[in-house]
């Protein structure tokens, strides 16, 4: 009993990682459903495409010999290239025909753009991994209950609570915000009182391609970069936000803790479980609150 | 009103494939067994789509029934496709009758949900098993039928055979079910429910009888194919497993219990010849044909044979 309650804090240090990690790598996922009514596959893509191009850009800026402390910029930079990239390409070019489609359809649509950006990545990139460890090894480690911990996740637990108040000040606080609301409510009429609802999905799209991509480059110094990157990240980002509710901030935050401590529970105590522990969490929510913890009900048409 | 001619061309497809299979190398008997037990699973998943109801988690049944087979072939010896299949789709059967009180209470995107989650659990066990093999799985020993083993040479063209006898009474079976009031409701609970449920048919029930006839089919699938491939590994629960599954019956469109085997045949096809194209871009050719089915055939590859006749 003495060595299971003497590991608590690595697990809760482990937990609050993780957690800000799902945080980071899923809230785009719920954003994009919460006003599109889309659940994005291609989001795995997105942030595999920022994996690779924050590994890549990483690379290069630290082979010219320049700062290294600037390393974390270009990782944003590379986040914010695939952004502007792909996102207008994606949702201009294709997804906006799609829209008066079911939602089942959208998601297959997704999917089909997921199959096909698995390649386009192996093109660009080769199938090789990527290593760029620097960022990680910059700014040494810190110590919980006996174990070191690189102290580049308090970078990751800092982005998340930046990224959590930050989305939520926009949605809460501003004007853009409350024409989102308006969005989401009810497009049609949005659009006949004169708000520019294709610019507000266009945006969107892009934010969450953005969020899932600088979840892909932040994790990229952590890993070996290698194709296939994103297939996991899609089921366990699905996982958190339909815990917590799809379309819900707070929820995508709730699911994220959730997820994050019951992974880092069974890792320490049980690791025959982690898997199979995740996806029960998501069974058992889906259980007894079919829309997740913090989903809306929508009213029943007859 | 039109005669039936479903029966007629199930008959013709039995009497093609045990001729036709004498002469095809051992490659395309391979090819088309595959499609038989793909072809089965999206059978099942097509009834539920009739409901509108999409199922992302179908590689559950799928991985069930392998891994029933794969148990019997290790456990008792037990060899023979007939009884394989059988016992996959009984236990594919059962699961989902229990998981059933559960999905049948969810519609939409949080069904497909439900059922995703429900497979990543048991790929979660799965995975974890070691007496299971882990992720490496594990062999299973060639087919007999009726206690008999076939001469190395005959091993695919038997299992070829039994697998589209069996395939096809799932197909005619599924095709008289479709006959009746209790199959007939799957396109109204997809318009209207609660209209189903004021002319006293019990949605609940029917969603729940549908979700148990497509596990046996995915069970009976899987079982098939396992003893097809000799191998049986954890990713068959994977979701993209259930991706397949649904792209093949988005691909196939709903419109004949044969239309899910030509949708499996095509996609072996398209898989193969890309893949044999271009190894490293095979996945992206799945992806445009997918984006090409869903943009210029909504209703499938069946809707192409339909619009010939009605001209």
């Amino acid at each position: 009993m003495q060595t299971a309650l003497s590991q608590l804090g690595p697990v809760i240090v482990d937990g609050i990682i993780y957690s800000a990690w799902l945080f980071i790598a899923a809230v785009g996922l719920t954003l994009v459903y919460g006003v599109m009514k889309i659940l994005n596959v291609t989001h795995g893509s997105f942030y595999a495409l920022g994996a690779y191009a924050g590994a890549s850009l990483t690379a290069a800026w630290l082979a010219r010999g320049y700062p290294p402390m600037l390393s974390y910029a270009v990782l944003l930079a590379g986040a914010l290239l695939v952004t502007l990239v792909a996102a207008p390409v994606i949702e201009r070019g294709l997804l906006r025909f799609m829209y008066a489609k079911d939602e089942v359809v959208i998601l297959l649509v997704t999917y089909a753009l997921f199959l096909v950006l698995e390649d386009v990545i192996k093109l660009i990139w080769g199938v090789n991994p990527y290593f760029v460890a620097e960022p990680y090894a910059l700014l040494g480690s810190f110590e919980v209950g006996g174990l070191k911990y690189p102290t580049y996740n308090l970078i990751l637990v800092g982005l998340a609570l930046t990224l959590a108040a930050g989305l939520a000040w926009v949605l809460r606080a501003t004007r853009v915000g409350k024409l989102l609301l308006a969005v989401i409510h009810d497009p049609e009429m949005s659009r006949a009182l004169g708000v520019n609802v294709d610019r507000f999905y266009l945006v969107t799209f892009g934010l969450g391609c953005f969020l899932a991509a600088l979840g892909g480059s932040f994790t990229a110094p952590t890993v070996s970069v290698v194709p296939g990157l994103g297939v996991d990240v899609i089921v366990l980002s699905f996982a958190v936000v339909v815990i917590g509710g799809l379309g819900s901030l707070p929820g995508a935050a709730l699911g994220a803790v959730i997820v994050g401590l019951v992974r880092s529970l069974s890792v320490h105590y049980l690791p025959q479980v982690e898997l199979f522990v995740i996806y029960s969490v998501m069974a058992l929510v889906l259980a007894f609150r079919p829309r997740g913890l913090f989903g809306l009900a929508e009213p029943r048409k007859i | 009103m039109k005669p039936d001619r479903t029966p007629a061309l199930l008959v013709a497809i039995l009497a093609a494939i045990m001729v036709g299979g004498l002469a095809l190398p051992q490659w395309l008997l391979f090819i088309l067994t595959i499609a038989c037990a793909q072809g089965l699973v999206v059978l099942g998943l097509s009834l539920l789509i009739r409901a509108g109801l999409v199922s992302f988690g179908q590689a559950l049944f799928y991985c069930v029934g392998a891994y029933t087979a794969g148990g019997l072939a290790r456990a008792f010896g037990v060899s023979d496709v007939f009884l394989q299949m059988f016992a996959g789709a009984a236990s594919a059967a059962f699961v989902a009758f229990v998981l059933g009180f559960l999905l049948a209470r969810y519609r939409g995107i949080f069904f497909g949900l439900l059922s995703l989650a429900l497979s990543m659990i048991f790929y979660g066990l799965v995975v974890k098993s070691e007496t299971l093999g882990s992720t490496d799985g594990f062999n299973l020993a060639k087919a007999t039928l009726f206690g008999v083993r076939p001469g190395a040479e005959w091993v695919r063209y038997t299992v070829l055979v039994a697998a589209t006898c069996v395939t096809l009474a799932a197909a005619f079976l599924t095709h008289r079910y479709l006959k009746t009031p209790l199959g007939s409701l799957g396109p109204a609970i997809k318009d209207n429910e609660i209209r189903v449920e004021y002319m006293g048919a019990s949605v609940r029930y029917a969603i729940h009888v549908n979700y148990v006839i497509a596990a046996a089919l995915a069970g009976a699938g899987g079982a098939l194919a396992a003893t097809t491939v000799g191998h049986i590994d954890p990713e068959m629960a994977y979701w993209t497993t259930s991706g397949e599954f649904v792209f093949i019956a988005i691909l196939a469109g709903s419109g004949s219990v044969v239309a899910p085997f030509l949708g499996a045949l095509i996609f072996g096809a398209i898989h193969s010849v890309a893949y044999g194209l271009s190894p490293n871009t095979w996945q992206m050719s799945m992806g445009l044909a997918l984006l090409a089915a869903i943009v210029f055939l909504p209703d499938g590859l069946w809707s192409l044979f339909r619009r010939r006749k009605n001209a």
